[in-house]
């Protein structure tokens, strides 16, 4: 039976949203980015085709540095987070029962529904040299000077911790709350220690969870903005500024979108060797989360 | 004046690719019958029903409601009805609401429909049920509302798709009678899909049984049951024995089967080929504690009993029989000196020729 | 496993006091009378919400049209693209439970894409391609297209390019679960299909649909790396906030960030509820 020409309308009209969303918000944009990133300007108003804006970025020290330290630090962030994450997704999914276990979890998510703006002011107001660190230790008598707690590598990687959590002690929870008690216990009738049942049978069973949260941390951290600029000051260097200062500052559009793709290929590089590494399909991960 | 028959299928076939479905049915529902439909899973029966209710669209044949063709017409404008075997009551809507929503459909006003909901609620015995969720029933609870919300409608037919699948055992037992005693009181024409043979023998007027897109015979439970017109039927409906064997003569309606062992049984049919099946009843197998008692049966053997299966008054023998590569099932007696039958005593078995059926394998 | 050590216990209390201090300090100092968000702490007052600038030299957020601007701003991109995600994500999710068409696996591919491009990147890209589109179209047509230059039209868009991906899932996993013999039962009652869609399916998935306007609702509001790359001159909230968090900001910031704590908890519970009631 061939369909009907009423029902190939139906599809039609239904398809048109979706390929209308995604041709016009992503695929064109991202080729236009892709084309605009291989123009250089030749003379004042006219662009030829040209590595150089590709050029520019691996001779220009501040650039590939700045690129790496991001890409680097992003990994060490995601890194600390899943440490700091792992005990608080365990509790919240084997040890809380009931209503404590609803509580511990939405307490989670409330401060991650407030603006990352908030939050971040939040650190800011603590850290900064006339915040509240700073004076409760001048209170307590522990310095006798104003203390800057702002405006270093340690500010910028405490902020992007701290937005990370959530996306990781999520899906870590999931992960965590499949697995089945009595496994566990067997793993301890069986003669195993804390430590081999949690490395042989909890962390395995949370893997897909673990993959899932990491990504997820990994791509909000190297795609963030406010939280390195804001709490690293001008020590802050991160990818995504250089791309506003390209973009917005600078007016140099094609050099812009050279370092968008370049920041595109390391989030999926990095995003495609987990799933590689850990053999997880990306459709699966996203659900986890 | 009313049609004959409320429901006509004029070979109906519904291919889906090569496959068929359902290969060429006919048959007809008169008014006020008790119609079901009894086969196997994936024997062809959801199709069929879906095709009556309109879900589906045969490849070809014609469906016929009192005479009318349905072929074109969508389902939400046939005179029928369905209760799924989800049962699908709207779990957005309260009972009442539910029992309501064809009449709304069909434009009642609201007051009305709610007035001839709670009236039918209560002819089903859900009297001030209206205001309830459909989620804080119980299982017969909901049966019933799913069969009103049809009724409710004045449907020429009601289709059932298997609506007591998914109750317990106790439950089932109870809304087998139910269901037959709601059909009688309204006396609207049920058309009931199974697999169960116990549901289809205890409810129905008629049982169509329904194998690999065919049917294989249609008649009364009793008909079915005790004569059978294919092996399929035979085996399906009911527990039975059955011997293969090749048929050795053939005299007036008679004919005798030897099994591998040699042994010769005499039953009745007509068969063509010389391999043949021969299917007898448990409750047809006479037991004897000596063979004087069983002089008078063609077929008579002795035994030894292999296992009692105790089950109430479904209880019966499994019976080691010379000649027979199965043990011979009997029916328990649960009277009587062979009452307390253990495993291993001596015992004689024997049938008549008439509860023998023989069919070509 | 099941008998916690302390230690872990009070690596969980610890957890959570760092989670709520960054949120408690800025509530606590949005009472400070100082004109600074800082300490010492000067006492009480509630100037930072409704003073008229006489104590501090700048008035409370809600009198202050700097703020109201920027609150409404964020209104006028966070309602359409509500309103949208929900529209178009109802769409797209019977495109992918319903429809069956060849390239879906690579459509519903393509949906989730959006997820794992940096904020940053969608901005610059859709900044890029609409300007190309502008020059093209006002060459063409003589004439001005002020909304596909950056704005909060253009800001919506952006938003849209992946809140929709979210509203898109969250309205899908509520229809995978449909029971479709409701659909059925109901048109077998005599319905017609948009009856049915009215009366069965769509009171189905309206917990879905609020959910995910409300999701979409707080992401709109929220957003701050697409929205940094397509904003124009009216700034939604995020940004004024960002500005003014780079030069140094009275307490009248707190003031706002407290608000915007109110709202969002409003919403998620309204949103917890709605996801209750689903159960």
């Amino acid at each position: 039976m061939s369909r009907k020409p009423a029902q190939s309308l139906t599809l039609f009209l239904l398809l048109a949203p979706a390929v209308l969303w995604l041709g016009v918000l992503i695929v064109l944009p991202h080729v236009e980015i892709l084309v605009l990133s291989f123009s250089e300007r030749v003379a004042p108003r006219v662009y030829a085709f040209g590595f150089g804006n590709y050029l520019e970025f691996f001779t220009e020290p501040l650039y590939w540095r700045t690129f790496a330290r991001t890409a680097i630090m992003s990994i060490l962030v995601t890194a600390i987070t899943l440490v700091l994450a792992f005990p608080i997704a365990l509790y919240i999914a084997r040890v809380a029962q009931g209503r404590m276990k609803a509580m511990l979890l939405l307490l989670c998510l409330l401060p991650f529904w407030v603006s990352e703006l908030v939050r971040t002011l939040g650190w800011m107001m603590l850290l900064r040299e006339t915040g509240v660190i700073s004076y409760m230790l001048q209170a307590i008598g522990v310095t006798d000077q104003r203390t800057e707690f702002l405006y270093n590598d340690g500010a910028v990687i405490l902020g992007l911790v701290y937005g990370g959590l959530l996306f990781m002690i999520v899906p870590l929870a999931n992960a965590l709350e499949s697995l089945d008690p009595s496994v566990v216990e067997a793993g301890f009738d069986l003669g195993g220690s804390r430590w081999t049942v949690l490395r042989r049978i909890v962390i395995p069973h949370a893997m897909p969870g673990i993959v899932a949260g990491s990504i997820i941390v990994f791509m909000l951290t190297v795609g963030n903005f406010a939280t390195p600029v804001l709490l690293g000051g001008k020590n802050g260097l991160w990818f995504t500024e250089q791309i506003y200062a390209q973009f917005i500052t600078r007016f140099n559009w094609p050099q812009g979108a050279a370092f968008g793709m370049l920041l595109l290929l390391l989030s999926s590089a990095i995003v495609w060797a987990g799933l590689r590494l850990t053999g997880q399909s990306l459709g699966t991960t996203l659900k986890q989360a | 004046m009313a049609h004959s028959s409320d429901l006509d299928l004029v070979n109906v076939v519904k291919r889906f690719g090569t496959h068929a479905a359902v290969n060429d049915v006919n048959f007809s529902v008169a008014p006020g019958e008790f119609f079901s439909i009894l086969g196997p899973s994936g024997c062809g029966k959801t199709t069929l029903m879906r095709m009556i209710a309109g879900f589906e669209h045969p490849t070809s044949g014609d469906i016929r409601i009192r005479g009318q063709s349905m072929i074109g017409v969508p389902a939400n404008k046939r005179p029928v009805n369905m209760v799924f075997q989800s049962l699908a009551l709207f779990p957005m809507m309260s009972v009442g609401e539910n029992v309501a929503y064809g009449l709304t459909c069909r434009g009642v006003s609201r007051a009305e429909a709610e007035e001839r909901a709670s009236r039918m609620l209560e002819r089903v015995g859900l009297k001030g049920f209206g205001e309830r969720r459909v989620t804080a029933l119980s299982g017969g609870q909901r049966q019933r509302v799913a069969i009103a919300r049809c009724l409710v409608l004045e449907p020429t037919l009601v289709l059932l798709d298997e609506p007591l699948g998914a109750l317990d055992l106790k439950l089932r037992e109870h809304m087998k009678i139910e269901l037959k005693q709601l059909q009688a009181t309204f006396n609207t024409t049920f058309a009931y899909i199974t697999h169960d043979q116990s549901e289809a023998l205890v409810m129905s007027d008629r049982i169509a049984v329904m194998n690999q897109g065919r049917f294989e015979q249609v008649g009364s439970p009793r008909e079915l049951y005790h004569n059978p017109a294919t092996p399929f039927v035979a085996s399906f409906v009911g527990e039975t024995n059955k011997w293969q064997g090749e048929a050795a003569s053939a005299s007036a309606g008679g004919i005798a089967v030897r099994l591998p062992s040699g042994t010769v049984i005499q039953g009745q049919g007509k068969v063509a080929e010389k391999a043949s099946l021969a299917f007898v009843r448990p409750e047809a197998v006479a037991l004897a504690q000596d063979s004087s008692a069983l002089s008078s049966l063609p077929n008579k053997f002795e035994g030894r009993v292999s296992a009692v299966l105790f089950d109430g008054a479904n209880s019966s023998l499994l019976i080691d029989t010379a000649g027979f590569e199965t043990p011979v099932r009997a029916v328990l007696p649960q009277a009587g000196p062979l009452a307390g039958i253990q495993v291993g005593a001596p015992i004689h078995v024997g049938w008549t020729a008439d509860a023998m059926k023989v069919f070509a394998a | 496993m099941n008998r916690p050590t302390l230690s872990w216990k009070l690596y969980i209390a610890a957890f959570y006091i760092f989670l709520f201090a960054p949120l408690l300090v800025v509530a606590i100092f949005a009472f400070n009378a100082s004109p600074f968000p800082s300490p010492p702490w000067k006492g009480f007052t509630l100037d930072w919400f409704t003073g008229s600038g006489a104590t501090f030299g700048k008035p409370g957020v809600l009198v202050d049209p700097i703020w109201l601007d920027t609150i409404a701003n964020s209104f006028k991109v966070a309602i359409p693209v509500a309103l949208l995600a929900v529209v178009i994500g109802t769409v797209n999710a019977w495109v992918l439970e319903r429809a069956e068409f060849p390239g879906k696996t690579f459509l519903s591919m393509m949906m989730l894409w959006p997820l794992v491009i940096p904020g940053v990147v969608l901005g610059i890209s859709i900044l890029a391609f609409f300007s190309r589109v502008a020059n093209g179209l006002e060459e063409w047509l003589q004439t001005d297209l002020d909304f596909l230059r950056p704005g909060l039209s253009l800001v919506v868009l952006g938003q849209l390019s992946f809140i929709l991906t979210i509203s898109t899932l969250i309205i899908a996993a509520r229809l995978r679960k449909f029971d479709r013999s409701l659909e059925e039962a109901a048109f077998d009652l005599g319905a017609s299909r948009v009856r049915v869609l009215r009366t069965v399916t769509l009171p189905f998935l309206s917990p879905a649909l609020i959910g995910a306007g409300l999701v979409a609702l707080l992401m709109s509001f929220e957003n701050f790396n697409t929205t940094l790359m397509l904003v124009g001159s009216d700034a939604p909230l995020p940004i004024t906030m960002y500005g003014q968090m780079r030069e140094g900001a009275t307490p009248a910031i707190n003031a706002v960030s407290l608000l915007l704590m109110l709202g969002v908890g409003g919403i998620a519970s309204v949103f917890a509820l709605t996801s209750k009631a689903e159960r």
